[in-house]
């Protein structure tokens, strides 16, 4: 008897008993049908953080201050004490580090800004004029303001959306002053929407100001808390991240047994971190579905088992007119493989509409995975093989006598 | 409705005697010395204590003796369904004794075929199917199977019920499904284990019938196992099992002939409905026969 003769038997059996059938089925069907969910909004969710770090620019560096340390006390980074980065040190990495475009200072200080009636605590940023090209974050309304502005330490200032919006509800912003800690600073312009950053902060609750402006006139210090320095290609980010590291410590005058008084990071390190993060999720939700799936396994060899017992006269029929141990242990593994490929087919089609209706209805991104597919119709084909087994075992076992005597 | 009783007393025609023929016919099953014995715990228990015997081909046999007597074990290593403990089994110059599993399910499928009590057909499968069953571990092409199940399933008088089901026939059709499926791979031997056992005496009548006629026309070997001597009656030869031994064994000058009865019995009949699909063991059955 060949193969295709005991598929076909099998087959048959299978659909003399359809709603069994399809009741044992359903347990791969929901199995294989989350794990493919499951993994889609995983890879769904790495795929809209990589795409959100690509939107910052992938070529982008973070220089911050780190710890200085003064007679073995160590001060933390971007700390009030800090003041290891300077504005020289950035002219310096700009001037002599040939692997960077463009770099700003980013000095951060919160205050009260006012307009008319109206005022709103914010985080004012002191950057420099390349700042949008760098963060690759266009200026909406007016425009951002010039080198010159920060060589005059000018007061001007550029807010984000959800400031103009709060305190300026209705009108024009731009060419509207506002006063920050007393003094008077012009509108110039109103950034972009740039909505949430991965930490779920509002980046368009800030207002930007020449760095100049911002430690002379708001903070009274010389201090740089950071700094964005973009390289030249994303390919050169490694090699600007280690000259800059180079010449800080140079100009630190940092020996080769001092830690560095900064920190250099680039993109990649935080999108690896982002990635990292979201691949435990996803191993760990498909992991939880993958439970499903073995409990669906268990469902088959218990109905298989059912089955056997059940058709044990049957098996006793077959054996009698001829049926080798061998053909009657293939018919029902390949009962059980059937089964249980057939639900991960349907386990599959199922998840693939819910991996396409989640976007809309919950609003998650999803990203189908191949492998999670193609894993599935494998693993689905082993539970049926592995789960029919002993079943199948058993029925093959049985003595030709018994099983026709059986009532 | 007539009883089997009645049926005896008529008892028309003998059948024409075929035993000059059998006598020169070559021996298909030969058991020599058959031991069976099975343990069950301490306990032995001897089935068979020493069976010789030997059936020639075209033969018609009936084997009785009461339940224990071991007739039935004596059955299953007749038909390859168990091994004898001690003593050979010859069958159509094979020895069987001796087999492995698989050799075993092959001799039953391509020598033997079984008839059994409770027609042990597949539910919820079409009669060609079932009929179909054996060519299929036989390895037999569709086109092939599919000519041969119509040419038995014809010879058992159900042409025209290739796609019924066995719940929507009637015990005498089930068991000739039965017969046609035993017949379907030519055997050397049918076997067939009280097959009336769960028929009406019309109906037995008619079963009989295509046993007599598959022995007389296509000389098929036949060994019948059944406790009605009446039964054993259409039968050419009988062999008495009592306490795993033959107790008797011996030749039906004029065997009952099926056919005679069943041409009488359709003369009574004449009036009433004609129908053999009554009811059987409880089994409810609608279908009428056209």
């Amino acid at each position: 008897m060949n193969l295709l003769m005991i598929i076909r038997v099998a087959f048959r059996a299978l659909v003399r008993n359809k709603m069994r059938a399809a009741l044992t089925m359903l347990g791969i069907i929901i199995g294989v049908s989350a794990v493919i969910a499951m993994v889609s909004i995983g890879q769904g969710a790495q795929q809209s953080v990589q795409d959100q770090i690509a939107s910052i620019g992938t070529n982008l560096l973070f220089v911050s201050a780190g710890a200085q340390n003064v007679g073995g006390v160590r001060t933390g980074t971007g700390d009030t004490g800090t003041n290891t980065l300077t504005v020289e040190d950035l002219d310096a990495i700009k001037r002599e580090v040939p692997s960077v475009s463009m770099v700003t200072p980013g000095i951060n200080t919160r205050s009260q800004l006012i307009f008319g009636s109206q005022n709103w605590n914010t985080q004012i940023q002191g950057v420099s004029e390349q700042y949008p090209d760098i963060r690759k974050w266009n200026v909406q309304d007016g425009s951002f303001f010039t080198d010159a502005d920060v060589r005059t330490a000018a007061r001007v200032i550029v807010v984000g959306q959800t400031i103009a919006d709060n305190l300026f509800p209705g009108t024009d912003a731009v060419g509207q002053t506002v006063r920050v800690k007393e003094l008077p600073f012009r509108v110039v312009g109103v950034m972009a929407r740039k909505g949430q950053d991965q930490q779920g902060r509002d980046q368009d609750d800030t207002a930007f100001a020449p760095y100049s402006t911002v430690q002379k006139k708001i903070l009274g210090s010389p201090r740089v808390q950071m700094a964005f320095v973009s390289a030249i290609s994303q390919d050169a980010t490694y090699t600007a991240q280690m000259q800059i590291g180079q010449l800080l410590r140079q100009r630190h005058k940092l020996g080769p047994g001092d830690a560095d008084d900064f920190s250099v990071r680039n993109m990649s390190d935080i999108a690896d971190a982002a990635n990292q993060t979201n691949s435990i999720m996803t191993i760990l939700l498909a992991s939880i579905a993958s439970v499903s799936l073995l409990v669906g396994g268990i469902g088959i060899m218990n109905i298989m088992l059912v089955s056997v017992t059940e058709r044990t006269r049957e098996i006793g029929i077959r054996m009698a007119i001829g049926a080798r141990s061998a053909a009657v242990r293939t018919q029902f593994l390949i009962e059980s493989v059937v089964l249980s490929l057939t639900g991960g087919l349907i386990g599959i089609l199922l998840g693939l509409g819910v991996s396409f209706l989640i976007p809309s209805l919950l609003g998650w991104p999803t990203l189908v995975s191949t492998a999670a597919v193609i894993g599935s119709v494998i693993f689905s084909a082993a539970v049926g093989i592995f789960f029919g087994y002993y079943p199948a075992r058993k029925a093959a076992a049985l003595d030709p006598i018994d099983a026709l005597r059986y009532e | 409705m007539q009883s089997g009783l009645e049926i005896q007393s008529q008892n028309v025609g003998a059948a024409p005697a075929l035993l000059s023929n059998v006598g020169a016919a070559p021996v298909v099953i030969s058991l020599d010395h058959v031991h069976k014995t099975y343990t069950m715990g301490d306990v032995e228990v001897h089935a068979l204590r020493g069976i010789s015997l030997q059936i020639k081909q075209g033969e018609f046999v009936a084997i009785m003796g009461a339940s224990g007597s071991g007739k039935s074990t004596t059955m299953n290593i007749i038909g390859c369904l168990d091994r004898p403990t001690k003593g050979t089994y010859i069958l159509d110059s094979q020895d069987l004794s001796r087999l492995s599993k698989d050799q075993r399910a092959d001799i039953r499928n391509h020598k033997l075929g079984f008839v059994f009590q409770g027609f042990n057909l597949l539910s919820r499968t079409s009669a060609l199917e079932n009929v179909e069953l054996p060519m299929l571990y036989a390895g037999v092409e569709t086109s092939e199977r599919h000519r041969r199940s119509l040419a038995a399933l014809a010879a058992v008088g159900l042409a025209g019920r290739e796609r019924n089901h066995p719940n929507q026939l009637s015990g005498g059709q089930q068991q000739r499904v039965a017969i046609a499926r035993a017949l379907v791979n030519e055997p050397a031997l049918i076997l067939a284990d009280e097959p009336t056992g769960n028929l009406d005496s019309r109906t037995s009548v008619e079963v009989m019938e295509i046993f007599q006629r598959l022995n007389r026309e296509r000389h098929m070997t036949l060994i019948l196992v059944t406790h009605e001597p009446d039964i054993a009656d259409y039968a050419d030869r009988v062999v008495v099992f009592k306490d795993g031994r033959i107790k008797s064994d011996y030749q039906i000058e004029s065997p009952r002939n099926a056919a005679e009865e069943l041409k009488l019995l359709t003369a009574v009949e004449f009036d009433e409905d004609d129908d053999d699909s009554e009811p059987v063991n409880g089994q409810a059955v609608e279908q009428k026969e056209s």
